[in-house]
């Protein structure tokens, strides 16, 4: 995975695969350069056994092939930096894995287009589930929430219209730009 | 900053055209990526986004984009299928922003696969 908003984007997939009725990603930056990543979602959960195993690439749900890559290649990717993963996992009521990542470390990979990994997961899911993202930084803190757009919007004017991903792509970028430009690459 | 009275003024809009585009759910062509962990580290996100931006820009209006998980055939990802409204489906393997803006052009909009990215072709070479 080239960078950490493609790693995000893949363990979103994990958790639109549960089921989730809502996504939220929450990024903040400390002044020392450690980045922590939490993803939650109210998903299916995972049995304590799984959610032991699912840093191991043999752990996998799918039928398609016997290894899952999503959770093992983003932690390898934190500890490569000297942080690490975690997750926890309660079945029936969703997931929240916790990524620490040291930015300044050399090992560490570029956040990448964080607004284009909402706006694929977005325009892709259109209806369900919400997605959330808050940004904190020494500089500043944001928040995106499809809830309040759909509020806007009302029931006719869906999510997947041009114009509104447009929207949200430009407010998303500007969010990302004012909590973390310049001081994350 | 974008603000909410933005949004407010596209809602308007886009009411507007909505009823005038009476659309048939039925009548759309589906454009389905392949969104597990293999077709994301092989490009799946800027397929995307390209198939996204060349809808927009041809001003298409009935095409929706979608996902799928893993189908198996991890070496041949990006994979994307179309789907058009007579419930033909064609499979493109190996698919990039390039493919994907002439998969629109050709496939979308003119009804004519592109018969050397499909499935099929990715076999007959193998
Ligand atoms: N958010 C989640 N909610 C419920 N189960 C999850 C979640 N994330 C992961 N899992 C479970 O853990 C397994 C391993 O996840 P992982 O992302 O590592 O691989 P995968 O999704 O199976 O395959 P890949 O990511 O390579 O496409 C999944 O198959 C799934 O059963
Ligand atoms: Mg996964």
């Amino acid at each position: 995975m080239r960078d950490l908003s493609l790693h995000l984007l893949d363990l979103a997939e994990n958790s639109l695969r549960a089921g989730a009725g809502r996504i939220s990603l929450q990024l903040t930056l400390g002044a020392d350069g450690a980045l922590d990543v939490v993803l939650e979602d109210d998903g299916c959960g995972m049995e304590q056994g799984l959610a032991r195993r699912a840093a191991d690439p043999f752990a996998t749900t799918r039928t398609t092939r016997r290894v899952g890559l999503g959770l093992p290649l983003a932690a390898a990717n934190a500890e490569k930096t000297g942080g690490y993963l975690t997750l926890d996992s309660v079945p029936g009521q969703g997931t929240k894995v916790h990524i620490r990542l040291m930015t300044r470390h050399v090992d560490c990979l570029p956040l990448g287009d964080l607004p284009q990994t909402m706006v694929s997961l977005i325009l892709t899911h259109p209806e369900h589930p919400d997605f959330v993202l808050d940004l904190h930084s020494p500089r500043g803190q944001a928040r995106f929430d499809t809830g309040e757009i759909r509020r806007v919007l009302g029931p006719e004017v869906g999510l997947q219209e041009p114009e509104v991903m447009n929207y949200i792509q430009h407010l998303l970028t500007e969010q990302c730009q004012m909590v973390f430009g310049g001081l994350i690459s | 900053m974008k603000t909410l009275e933005e949004l407010e003024a596209i809602r308007q809009k886009t009411l507007a055209r909505i009823s005038l585009r009476k659309e048939d759910k039925e009548e759309a062509v589906r454009v389905v990526i392949g969104m597990a962990t293999c077709g994301i580290a092989a490009g799946a996100r800027p397929v995307l986004t390209a198939f996204m931006e060349e809808i927009d820009r041809r001003h298409l209006r009935n095409i929706q984009v979608t996902q799928t998980g893993c189908v198996g055939m991890c070496r041949l990802e990006p994979m994307v299928d179309v789907i058009t409204p007579d419930g033909n489906k064609v499979t493109y393997v190996k698919v990039n922003p390039e493919k994907a803006r002439m998969i629109v052009a050709d496939h979308v909009v003119n009804g004519h696969p592109v018969t050397e990215y499909t499935i099929g072709a990715a076999e007959q070479q193998a």
